[in-house]
């Protein structure tokens, strides 16, 4: 099939993707950031500009295809990801982009949210992860931490949440990665490993919302607390963190272990080293859910694991069948099996 | 004795139902019989009487399972009232089924069946074959498992295998009975058990046993001759309703040279349409089998935006379910055709049995002033012909559109004349060409105030879309109150100008009548012979049937205009006749209603059509 990635570069600049409409999220709010990022990667990818969809369900997250020249729609909530997957089959050439936030897919889209991961139509969902529901103005979320006070729970919230990177490996997604909508370039460049990826590619983005929740990413975010609390993945490399690149994390028997090198006769050789290819999904797991305090969140690519997509599967049938098939028009069809003629 | 016997007499007509347990193959029986019917040139039609359960418990009334034939001579619309000939395998198939035949019934059955315990289960006290209960009736009474085995012992195959054909043993003596011949069923066993050629010399035998069973010992009085019926010259085939909607699906997608799509999610009835579709490939025919019934209308929607021939199937509790993207689909002004095959509600109600009750949901099931076209299909082989209208209208007019079967026509089976594809008409999907400089997302065609379809991946057009109100010609989101007064109009007025064109109704029968029956859907059939046999008994009646819900055609004024009573028949408590008075509030209406997960047969029609005639 059809790369979607074009070999011939073609002159394309963020201006081409600016959309005309007044972009209506509150001042302050980290989705500026984000259409900011996806400006950045559009022009690059090498993909005609008519080429692209994006696509959105429902909340503050699904206004973006308003905010982007290209081919969108802005669907119902929590159905993006099934709108994304018809799209996608029907026309594998397009490169789409599926927006969504917490509410809109580990809520009412739960359901499709684990069907596209583990259906793998090569699409790419930027999940913005603010961990409340904010056009509703203030309630908890499926991502929203045990106890938190919100509208719906002022005793505070009752429930256990998801977090979306053991979901999608629980669905048997192939891709997940993370980030932070305070770094641009960081999600400039996840987002185009996103697009290259084949396959349902699935990224986290700590997103903050300046109203209903603001700093809720704080210890990971914030200029103080970041370097002790961020772990940028890169594949072949060791895990190392920290202001001074001190600390690494270790498998220690089943579990992750932080560690300072030079304590305790740690070397670098004794740190994990990223291996995002690897079909298993343990590990991933287990790097999908490290948090502060006690560890450092997991950013940049946690998994990138090749498998066909599921649109290519579909057409190599139409192929095959063309092929095979003893009906070659609707004729053939209707004329099949038991029939009798009336002279 | 005398020489009368085995007199052959010719009927016009013959209703047979085979019952068994649902797991002695009574469904494949009917089709055999239905297949061999089809090569004599009878006209006819089907249904099959199945449960809800796969397997229910063995020997019970509950998992009686059974298959009607009518067949002919003349035009057969229905799959008949009440059998002339009963095969009952078991008595649970004999009490399920007394209430279905005619008073004097042929009673075909099993004896070796009817053990005290097999009488028990079914719910007898005492075996009705001894009882007088069945008195009035002939009942042919053989030792069909014993004969059945006895058919094979040469074969090396053991008794349980052999069981299984115990039922071919009851389609020979029907066939002795109808003077059948064995060609295309014996054609059928060496097609469908090719690798089995000791299964398909089983069957062969078997069927031959009890053809000649029942000459020997002379089981009927008669045997019976129906002449080929009158049909066009043609190719013909048999269609249940659901094929016949796929395939009408496909020859559209053929007709308007877009790629068909269906995102669907299994459900009774309507789950043979996604089955059928998955099958052809080969024609680009893309299907997904959703996670869920949401899934699969909104895959299709935005298969639709992607430039797809876009369908959904589903039934009932699956388009509630559906609603909320189906008012997408009316906001963003996409084709999308859905398929709904109506079954007994609300809620699970009676999966396996058909009701026309979801027409308010279809008609009305959504937020927001979201107007549609409903189409309703009339018989199995009508199917083809509205899931085709469906498509050309739903892609000519950018509209979502409902078409309504149901249960009986879904299941149901009749003889359809095969068209050319090249025959029917060409349908003209209004994509707009790449850097038209006058594209606007929702710049209107000025006689259908369609919009136009501009699929992404085409140079210049790229534009958004979605479920916000969006202002009139630009497509931008838009809040203001006269743009979503005019939006709202213009929707509504789309759907409405579709009746320019689509045909006006006819009237069958007496134009000159007082009276007019009514109705919509799957009972054309049923309601066609009623009217039929009325008039041939020499009274004056009309009847139209509706096959166009939304909007109606442009003359049901006129026509409702020319008489004095109308009646509306439907299987529900009155959800068209209540839309009529609600269009068309000048006439008054009586309704006739029947709410029992079943046909109407055509006595009872009648009787109430007579009664109405002397009022």
């Amino acid at each position: 099939m059809e790369s979607i990635i074009d070999t011939t570069k073609l002159e394309l600049t963020k201006k081409d993707f600016e959309s005309d409409q007044m972009v209506k999220w509150c001042p302050g709010c980290g989705d500026h950031a984000i259409l900011k990022s996806v400006e950045n990667v559009f022009p690059e990818l090498g993909i005609a500009k008519e080429d692209f969809v994006v696509v959105s369900g429902i909340g503050c997250s699904s206004r973006f295809p308003y905010y982007m020249n290209t081919y969108g729609i802005h669907g119902i909530h929590g159905r993006a990801a099934a709108l994304a997957t018809g799209i996608k089959i029907a026309n594998p050439k397009l490169s789409v982009w599926m927006i969504t936030g917490d509410g809109d897919s580990m809520a009412i889209g739960g359901n499709h949210f684990i069907h596209v991961a583990r259906r793998n139509p090569d699409i790419n969902i930027l999940l913005f992860n603010n961990k409340i529901y904010g056009l509703t103005k203030g309630q908890y979320s499926p991502t929203t931490p045990k106890g938190s006070k919100t509208k719906t729970s002022p005793q505070g919230s009752f429930e256990q949440p998801f977090n979306p990177g053991e979901l999608v490996m629980g669905a048997r997604g192939k891709f997940f990665a993370r980030v932070v909508d305070t770094n641009i370039k960081m999600m400039t460049q996840v987002f185009s490993e996103a697009a290259k990826h084949k396959g349902a590619s699935i990224v986290e983005i700590l997103a903050n919302c300046v109203i209903f929740n603001n700093k809720i990413h704080g210890l990971i975010t914030s200029r103080e607390t970041k370097v002790d609390n961020q772990l940028f993945l890169e594949a072949g490399k060791p895990m190392r963190f920290g202001k001074d690149n001190e600390k690494g994390i270790i498998l220690n028997g089943s579990h992750l272990e932080v560690v300072t090198i030079g304590e305790n006769g740690i070397t670098e050789d004794d740190l994990l080293v990223h291996n995002p290819e690897r079909e298993d999904s343990g590990i991933h797991i287990m790097l999908a859910n490290m948090m502060p305090p006690e560890f450092p969140a997991a950013l940049g690519v946690i998994r990138s694991v090749a498998a066909p997509t599921v649109e290519e599967l579909i057409w190599d049938s139409v192929e095959h069948e063309k092929e095979v098939s003893p009906y070659k028009s609707v004729d053939d069809l209707l004329n099949s099996g038991s029939t009798w003629t009336v002279d | 004795m005398t020489e009368v016997k085995n007199k052959i007499i010719e009927l016009k007509n013959a209703v047979i139902r085979f019952a068994g347990d649902s797991g002695d193959g009574m469904q494949l029986t009917g089709n055999l019989f239905s297949d061999s019917t089809a090569f004599a040139g009878n006209d006819f039609a089907t249904f099959p009487d199945y449960p809800a359960e796969i397997r229910a418990p063995q020997g019970t009334v509950a998992g009686v399972s059974g298959f009607q034939i009518h067949f002919g001579s003349n035009d057969i619309h229905t799959s008949g009232d009440l059998a002339d000939v009963l095969v009952a395998m078991n008595p649970a198939s004999l009490k399920a089924n007394m209430n279905w035949i005619t008073k004097d019934a042929i009673i075909i059955v099993d004896n070796d069946a009817f053990t005290e315990k097999n009488i028990t289960k079914a719910g007898y006290e005492d075996n009705p074959l001894s009882d007088g209960s069945l008195n009035g009736h002939l009942v042919v009474n053989g030792p069909i498992a014993t004969l059945t085995k006895n058919a094979v012992s040469e074969l090396d195959i053991d008794n349980k295998s052999a069981q299984k054909s115990k039922n071919m043993f009851a389609l020979g003596m029907i066939f002795y009975m109808f003077n059948r011949d064995f060609t295309k069923t014996f054609s059928f066993f060496e097609n469908k058990f090719k690798s089995k050629p000791l299964v398909v010399e089983a069957n062969k035998l078997v069927l031959k046993a009890g053809y000649h069973y029942a000459d020997t010992i002379e089981a009927f009085v008669n045997t019976y001759k129906i002449d080929p019926a009158p049909l066009n010259k043609g190719t013909y085939r048999n269609v249940t309703g659901n094929l016949a909607t796929s395939w009408g699906l496909l020859a559209a997608a053929e007709r308007s040279g877009l790629k068909l799509f269906i995102g669907s999610y299994p459900i009774t009835p309507a789950t043979e349409i996604l089955q059928e579709l998955a099958k052809h490939k080969q024609f680009s025919a893309i299907s997904l089998q959703a996670e869920d019934e949401i899934a699969g209308i909104v895959s299709t929607l935005g298969a639709s935006f992607a430039g797809a021939l876009p369908v959904t199937s589903t039934s009932g509790p699956g388009l509630s379910l559906k609603s909320e993207a189906l008012g997408l689909a009316v906001m963003t002004e996409l084709p999308l055709v859905v398929v709904d095959v109506q079954r007994g509600g609300p809620s699970t109600g009676l999966p396996t049995k058909s009701e026309q009750s979801d027409l308010y949901q279809a008609l009305f099931g959504r937020n927001g002033e979201a107007p549609l076209i409903v189409l309703a299909a009339s018989s199995p082989s009508d199917c083809f012909y509205s899931a085709f209208e469906a498509v050309k209208l739903s892609v000519e007019h950018m509209t979502p559109v409902i078409l309504l079967t149901d249960g009986s026509l879904a299941n149901g089976s009749e003889v359809f004349k095969i068209p050319k594809v090249s025959d029917l008409p060409k349908i003209y999907p209004p994509i707009v060409k790449e850097n038209d400089p006058d594209f606007q997302s929702y710049k209107r065609d000025e006689k259908k105030l369609s919009r136009p379809w501009a699929i992404p991946g085409t140079k210049g057009l790229r534009h958004r879309i979605g479920g916000l109100e969006k202002e009139n010609i630009t497509g931008n989101v838009s809040h203001s109150p006269e743009n979503h007064e005019l939006m709202s109009r213009l929707r509504e007025e789309k759907v409405e100008r579709v009746s320019n064109f689509i045909v006006n109704q006819d009237i069958i029968g007496d134009h000159d009548a007082d009276t007019l029956v009514v109705s919509w859907g799957g009972t054309h059939g049923v309601m066609l012979t009623a009217v039929e046999q009325l008039l041939d008994e020499g009274h004056s009646i009309a009847l139209a049937h509706f096959k166009h819900i939304k909007p109606l055609p442009k003359n049901a004024e006129e026509l409702f205009s020319r008489y004095e009573k109308i009646l509306v028949c439907e299987i529900n408590l009155g959800q068209f006749v209540n839309y009529l008075r609600m269009r068309l509030p000048q006439f008054t209406y009586k309704q006739y209603n029947k709410i029992q997960g079943l046909p109407f047969t055509v006595a009872e029609l009648k009787k109430e059509f007579i009664a109405l005639l002397n009022e």
